[in-house]
Order: C-alpha cells, then structure tokens, then sequence
C-alpha cells in the first residue's frame, strides 16, 4: 500500500505536512535550526512583527506551571525593518512555507504592517495577532470584540494578497461568533487557540511572579479547551483551521484534525523538544497507516458526536 | 568576539553521578558531539526524566569535559535538580549544547583572575583548564562545604585565595575582600589582571564595581531564569548597553549573547555602575 497523504492546504499555502510551529515558540527561523531541519516542518510561523521595534514588558516575563507555563513577554520585536535585515535573507533560503505573525497597537498600524509584507518576497502568509493579552495598548480589544475583528480583519484583508490567518483569542463566550466575523472579513484561515489569560502568585513575597502581573499560560493544560474551541468553530465556518495548544505527541494533535482541524501548531512543546513537530508529523502518517486512511483530509472533521 | 560553538541536539547516556560534599552532585554524561564542541562558560539544557508534567528543560554550566564525556556539578535546590537525584548510570537523558557564549581563551597579556561563589566555581574550572597559563583563583561560599572545585585549581597549579562566611575556610568574609587586598598588593607595573567570574548576582554586580572603579576588564557569567535556552523565548533577557555606542539600552539574551557578559556591557537594576 502507498504511503498516506500528508499534504494539505491552508489558503494558498501548499504544505507537505500538516504540522507547522506556531508563533513566538519558534524565533525567526535560524535559532532552531541549529538543532533540527527546519525543511521538513509543514510551514514555518515567525514570532510577531510590528511596524516599529518594540522592547516588550520587563523581566521577570515566564513561568513554568504543572502543565504548561505563562508567559508575558510583550511582543518584543526588532519591528519591519530589523525583521527584514537579520532575518529575511535565511528565511529566503528556505523552501518550506514561511509564516509572518503581525500585530499592531491600533487599526492603522495593522493595515500599515501588512502593506510592508505585500512588498516583502518570501512571505506566503500572514497570521494576524488580534489576541495577545500582553499588550495594553490593542490586541485585547481587537480580538475580543467581534465588530472590531471583522474591522481589523477586514482592513488588511485589503493590504495584503498572502494568505490571511487569523488567530482567535480563546478568552470569548462563543467562539462560532468570531470565527465567522473573521471569514467575513475577508480570513481564509483561522489559527485557534493563542495563550489562555492567567496569573501566578508568590505566596511568600505575596507578588505576581510576571512583572506584568498577568500572562497567557500554554501548554499540555490548555489542550482540552484548544479541541473545544476548534471544533466548535470548524462548525460554523468554511474556512480552514490551524488547531494549537498543548501539543506533544502525535495523539494531539490528530485530535485536532478529528474536531475539525485542517493542519496544526507545536508551540511550548518546541522549549521541551525542538523536534518534537517533525516526531508529531511521523506519528501522524504512522496513524493514518494503521487506521487505514488515504490521507489526512479522509481525518479532518471526523467527530463522531452523537448516536 | 564569538566564544560560541554550534549546538546541537544529542541523546546522552548517564555515566553515573557521586556527591560532593553534603548539598552539591556531580553528574557524568556520556555526550560525544557536545563535549568536543564546549568551551569554557557555555551551558547545556536537560530534558530531565520522569518530570512529565514540566515543560521547559534545565539549564547547567558545563563543569569539565574529558574526551567523551561531559561533567555538570549542580545543587539540588528545586524540582528539576531534585529528579536529576534520581538519574543512574545507563539511563538516557536529552541534551541541547552547547549553548551560548563563554569566556574569552584569546588574552594573552593579563593575568586571569577567576572569582567563582558556591558552584560559580565549576565553569571556571573548565575555564582554568583551556587558559593559556595559570593564574590565580578567588573561591568564596557561606561555609567550607560551598567551596567547590579547590582540587582542579590545585591540581593546574593555580594559586588559590578562599574566603567563607563563617570562617571555615581561608579567610573570614567575603572572597571580594580577599580580591580587593590581593589587587591591592600588587606591584605597580606588574601586568594587569582580568576577572573571569561566575556566581551569585551580588557578587557578580560587586565585581562590576571593582572592574569599574580599579579600570580592569570583567568577563561575568550571569544567570536568569531560562525557558528555551537557544534565543527562542526571550525570557532570560537582561539590560545591556545599545552596542552601537550612541547612548541607550537594549535587551540581551542571557542564551545566546551571553551567559558570559563583559561588565561594561551590563546596566544593573537601580545602579548607575
């Protein structure tokens, strides 16, 4: 018998695999490729990049939980212009897809970062940050807001001919809601889920251990809630989703394909084991193996709910 | 200036593991590949077993390599060093190394000064053995049993001044005081010395002073709280000096632009030093 198909599209992103890294667990590119072949990854996501540099919140930013960790690191980025310089040339070297996360403080800045990138050769997508909880100057509200998620989207949907990914906040009543004012404005995938808002004190010091007080946790913890989240929204739109959160084995992340996932994300599992999405994409094919499936699209969506 | 090797990603075989002394291990790997790339101050990151519901790996400074093998020395102070107690000779652990970038080995002219407090002392031990020539090593701990590593330096021929807190061992104090008389007594035109040091935050941003104040060159190995390890997260980051010399700072990555920082680089929390 032939090898199943792991092939699979996000928009107009054609992947050999369906396990991609996601943003902000994978730096710009080389650092992990030092340590793994980053070719063999279903696609490549970039940390987020703004229009401007940005220094991020101050230190301490990480802490490890049973289960995960938190994190409030800020988005520190060199802005469009260091990104371009330091790290584009090695990303052009590379033939797997790559991925710019984008952010920007207000609606301009979003329009103004993905104009930037439709100039920018060796960018296939871009995956909007509308759900970062560490900034206090946007990405709450753009993400939390279903009428200014169909703006933000819908602005640079008009900037931008890559694919457009936009990445949900998990922290929102129904989710369904956002997923299709994103499709409406104009996504042609969704990434679910960013990190889950979440705090951690020291009971001696009676302080927040993240200087910035609160954080997003990720992890093993929040795969449960990332599988909810993904199969209720691959209920209410056509659209492709990328399912991520707490991804360490292949048993995972072929839960998200079964709720309804067309590719997923490895993201804090990359700090335990950077190759832990080339071992996920193995076990995935060595699945579809012994199930007997042709290919990963025969999985997605698959769900038995019900009698 | 790189200091800097190629990591790589390497299954390791535990060779075993003694005490040393009453709180302080030290661990032999089997790990090829990382130990003929390390250099002195660069560190290696562990996914420790049986600690499945942990995330991030474990960063330790590389003690010594010989040949084959690789040798941490850590203390047991928290949950990962706790399950490393555990590991036997025959169990396989992964490694990521080596990391960051160590101490310069290209200064001829100075004489190497090595402060080291607690198990600071190990790096420079690994350090002591790659210097061109010896020089003379400042140990300091609370008691005699956190003065570590005295047989390396001894055994290299190095000159050995120890302080401890309560008297123990050596002088009674802190291993700066020993530094500051031992800088002290120096000859007028004999050739400059130059810090080397790991350790404790408080002596590291003591020593910066001293550099500053006496106009010497500090080589300080600082430690932060690490998630990636290979410049990833940007969680280990500490103020530095905008590098372009125009004013400013910037973050650095205690991974990748460090661990191994030279003092005037730093800009220390609520100091002006």
């Amino acid at each position: 018998m032939s090898q199943p198909r792991l092939e699979t599209m996000i928009g107009r992103i054609s992947m050999k695999n369906p396990v991609m890294v996601a943003s902000g667990t994978f730096g710009y590119g080389p650092e992990y490729a030092e340590f793994i072949d980053v070719e063999q990854l279903g696609a490549l996501v970039v940390k987020g990049v703004s229009v401007e540099p940005w220094e991020g919140n101050r230190t301490p930013r990480m802490v490890e939980v049973p289960g995960g960790l938190v994190n409030a690191i800020g988005l520190q980025n060199p802005g469009f212009n260091g990104f371009m310089k330091t790290y584009m040339p090695f990303l052009r070297t590379l033939t797997v897809p790559v991925i710019v996360n984008i952010w920007g403080r207000t609606l301009e800045e979003y329009g103004q970062i993905a104009a930037l990138f439709e100039k920018a050769d060796g960018v296939a997508g871009l995956e909007l940050n509308v759900s970062c909880p560490n900034i206090k100057e946007g990405g709450i509200a753009f993400g939390t807001d279903p009428l200014m998620l169909e703006r933000v989207v819908d602005l640079v949907r008009k900037q931008t001919t890559r694919t457009l990914i936009v990445k949900l906040s998990p922290n929102v009543t129904r989710i369904a809601d956002f997923a299709r004012m994103a499709e409406a404005g104009g996504a042609d995938a969704l990434s679910l889920m960013n990190t889950y808002p979440a705090m951690v004190i020291d009971i001696e010091t009676r302080r927040p251990v993240l200087a910035n007080v609160t954080g997003g946790l990720s992890g093993p913890a929040i795969h449960p809630i990332a599988v909810k989240l993904v199969y209720e929204a691959a209920k209410a739109v056509k659209i492709p989703i990328i399912g991520m959160g707490g991804i360490r084995e292949a048993a995972e992340a072929i839960e998200f394909l079964i709720a309804g996932a067309r590719a997923v994300a490895v993201g804090t599992a990359n700090f335990t084991d950077p190759a832990t999405a080339l071992r996920v994409a193995d076990g995935i094919q060595a699945y579809l193996v012994r199930k007997k499936l042709a290919s990963v699209s025969e999985l997605v969506g698959t769900v038995k709910v019900g009698s | 200036m790189e200091h800097g090797t190629t990591g790589r990603l390497e299954e390791a075989r535990v060779l075993g593991q003694d005490p040393v002394g009453e709180d302080y291990r030290r661990l032999v790997l089997h790990v090829p590949g990382i130990a003929a790339a390390a250099l002195p101050g660069q560190f290696v990151h562990l996914r420790v077993p049986g600690l499945d519901d942990r995330v991030l790996r474990r960063p330790f400074s590389i003690y010594r390599v010989k040949g084959d093998e690789l040798l941490l020395l850590y203390k047991t102070v928290g949950t990962g060093t706790r399950a490393m107690n555990a590991l036997k000779a025959g169990d396989a652990l992964s490694v990521m190394g080596p990391l960051g970038r160590g101490f310069p080995l290209d200064r001829p002219d100075s004489v190497p000064l090595l402060v080291g407090g607690g198990y600071g002392a190990a790096p420079l031990s690994f350090l002591a053995e790659r210097l061109a020539g010896p020089g003379v090593v400042f140990l300091g701990g609370r008691r005699a049993a956190d003065v570590l590593c005295l047989d390396d330096f001894k055994r290299l021929g190095w000159e050995a001044k120890i302080a401890t807190e309560d008297g123990s061992l050596g002088e009674k104090g802190l291993v700066t005081g020993v530094l500051d008389r031992w800088l002290d007594a120096r000859p007028a035109g004999a050739p400059a010395g130059e810090i080397y040091a790991c350790g404790p935050d408080g002596l590291l941003k003591a020593l910066a002073g001293r550099a500053k104040d006496r106009g010497l060159t500090a080589w300080l190995s600082m430690d932060r709280h690490m998630g990636c390890g290979a410049g990833v997260c940007l969680a280990c980051v500490i103020r530095v000096k905008r590098p372009d010399g125009n004013g400013g700072e910037i973050w650095a990555r205690v991974c990748k632009e460090g661990p191994v920082f030279e003092s005037r680089e730093l800009v220390w929390e609520g100091a002006a030093s």
